[in-house]
């Protein structure tokens, strides 16, 4: 890498040391900040005395950083990774700028679920777990689908992917708005709402330990195919001029992003934006390779993401604020500018 | 000679319509291939199916003697290098990039061989693209792209290059350029081409299709008729000799 001269490019080791340490701050400022500020030297007491760093903290406010504010921020820090990572992804997969990771139907399936768990009282017997598990078991079920269909008619090619992804989101939202019309629920629409729009609220350390798998099972796949994802964003019969199992790999990223983005909405709900435009963010800073962009655009992802939480958890308390109100404010504006730049294009298919 | 690629009674259909029928070509080691014909002849698919991405419905093609099926997809692409006609790649992609990816057929997809990189900065040397390497692909005009594609085939390090109309929208000195440094590479080549005149210059042999079959193959001069050219592409065809070189070149009139 050490030959990079591009002006327009920064050194991915620099880049990665600085987000690195970006986030590693990031974390016990976003953990003092909410609805009640702590002092920040009470939060590094308790992280470095929980982590059998330093001596136990006697801060009265150890249960609060500890049980609620901290799995919040790494969750926060996790699921940004993660939906940056399975944005990179759907966006290789279908070869197409404007994908993002809740494009093939993951997660309109999610919310099916996720609204059955709300309004029905489905999946009571799972407790705290029900929520997420219903999302889980919807997002399978819509993923498959998509995928059964679109490897039926012929496989898993960009169009057909795209327009399956999409017809069948219409079809499965149709769904989860009919239960939220006929529940008798009062404050079931706005649970949903709050639901789909993305919320961290519920995290725990409990939630931590699968998001935490799946992104670090996609980040390490993704890397290792790098070289075939490198060709397949060149084309499809480029891939397969240099030897790319072009059909297989298809089908690899697919179920890798269905998995990923299917436990990241089960646990975070919808956010949007953040896997759309962090993996543009990424290309820009360090080139569309994606040895490079991936762990850049991971850290970028999970910088943006815990700031984005602490936004909502602070702007207007001791309401918390659904995150993609905060990432679509935030994310229209960069992704506008992103599109106004005559370079910017992706594939030949723009 | 031998024989490098053959293909026998290839036929392929599309979508409701054959448009392979009963192909034979047999490319000796060393030789390069015009595929000529009008547009929608078929010349597109033949060169997908011989360069092994694209499937016959009927009959085989063997490359060094082997059906091409039973080449390993990695073993086939360090075989067969493709520069296809319409490659957009991402408009951010460095030049040494783009010529990288020729490396991806020699390595796991999970290694990268160190010296990669110095393997795609010398095949862009050895076309004189040197100063290229650092260039992101959106700031070459066609011509340069172009040779930058063969210059990501040197780098596949294959011994059969298989250019799919690889003259389309370039300017007249530029078309031949290219053709001239492919023909100096040493490469056994099969190339779609348009222009007849072009087809007869750089090439030892050319394959008229028409209507999914080969009307005529062999060496230009005595596959390029008058009376073939004429049923083929509808138009006159003259060799006349060049007034102050003496080569025979062609004329074409309506």
């Amino acid at each position: 890498m050490s030959r990079t001269s591009d002006p327009r490019r920064v050194p991915v080791p620099v880049l990665t040391v600085v987000a690195l340490v970006i986030l590693v701050v990031s974390l016990p400022i976003a953990t003092a900040l909410g609805s009640t500020s702590i002092p920040l030297g009470d939060v590094v007491d308790v992280w470095l005395a929980r982590l059998g760093l330093g001596p136990d903290s006697s801060a009265t406010s150890d249960t609060i950083i500890w049980n609620i504010r901290a799995p919040r921020v790494l969750l926060a820090a996790v699921v940004g990774a993660g939906l940056a990572i399975g944005g990179t992804a759907v966006q290789t997969l279908v070869r197409n700028p404007l994908a993002d990771p809740y494009l093939l139907g993951v997660s309109s399936g999610a919310s099916v679920g996720a609204t059955a768990v709300i309004t029905l009282g489905v999946l009571a017997s799972a407790g705290s777990w029900a929520l997420s598990l219903g999302a889980m078991i919807g997002a399978v079920v819509a993923a498959a689908t998509v995928f059964g269909i679109a490897a039926g008619q012929g496989g898993l090619t960009p169009l057909r992917l795209v327009l399956t992804g999409t017809v069948l989101a219409s079809a499965f939202s149709a769904i989860a708005s009919y239960l939220v019309f006929r529940s008798e629920e009062p404050q079931a629409a706005q649970s949903v709402l709050f639901w789909l729009l993305g919320s961290l609220a519920r995290a725990s350390w409990d939630q931590l330990l699968l998001p935490v798998v799946a992104v670090a099972i996609a980040l390490i796949v993704l890397v290792l195919f790098r070289g075939w994802l490198d060709a397949l964003m060149a084309g499809p019969d480029v891939a397969a001029s240099l030897g790319v199992p072009v059909a297989e790999l298809r089908v690899v990223l697919f179920v890798l992003q269905a998995l990923l983005v299917g436990v990241l909405v089960a646990v975070a709900g919808g956010i949007g934006f953040l896997g759309l435009v962090v993996p543009h963010v990424a290309r820009l800073l360090v080139g569309p390779l994606h040895a490079r962009m991936l762990p850049i655009a991971a850290l970028a992802g999970a910088i943006f993401l815990v700031w984005v939480d602490v936004a909502a958890r602070t702007l207007a308390p001791p309401q918390d604020i659904p995150l993609s109100v905060v990432t679509g404010v935030v994310g229209a504006p960069v992704f506008l500018m992103l599109l106004g730049r005559r370079r910017y294009r992706f594939g030949g298919e723009g | 000679m031998t024989t490098h690629l053959s293909a026998s009674d290839l036929t392929c259909r599309r979508g409701g319509t054959t448009v392979l029928t009963g192909v034979d070509l047999t490319v000796e080691q060393g030789s390069r291939w015009a595929i000529v014909g009008p547009n929608g002849a078929g010349k597109s698919t033949l060169l997908r199916v011989l360069a092994g991405i694209d499937h016959a419905d009927r009959g085989e093609v063997r490359l060094r003697g082997r059906p091409i099926e039973q080449f390993r997809l990695r073993d086939r692409a360090r075989e067969i290098a493709v520069v296809s006609q319409h490659e957009q790649p991402p408009a951010d992609l460095l030049v040494r990039e783009l010529v990288v990816l020729g490396r991806v057929p020699h390595r796991s997809p999970w290694s990268t061989a160190r010296d990669d990189d110095d393997l795609a900065v010398s095949a862009l040397a050895r076309l004189d693209l040197g100063g290229l390497a650092d260039r992101p692909v959106d700031r070459l005009s066609g011509g340069e792209l172009r040779r930058v594609l063969v210059a990501r085939a040197l780098a596949q390090e294959a011994s059969l290059l298989i250019l799919d109309e690889p003259t389309n929208h370039l300017d007249l000195l530029h078309q031949h350029e290219l053709l001239a440094m492919v023909a100096e590479l040493d490469l056994t080549v099969v190339a779609a081409i348009h222009d007849l005149d072009l087809a007869d210059r750089y090439f030892t042999h050319i394959a008229v299709v028409h209507d999914g079959g080969v009307a005529a193959q062999g060496d230009p001069a005595t596959t390029l008729q008058p009376e073939l050219v004429r049923q083929v592409f509808g138009v006159h065809l003259t060799r006349i000799a060049h007034p102050s070189t003496g080569d025979l070149r062609l004329l074409i009139d309506p």
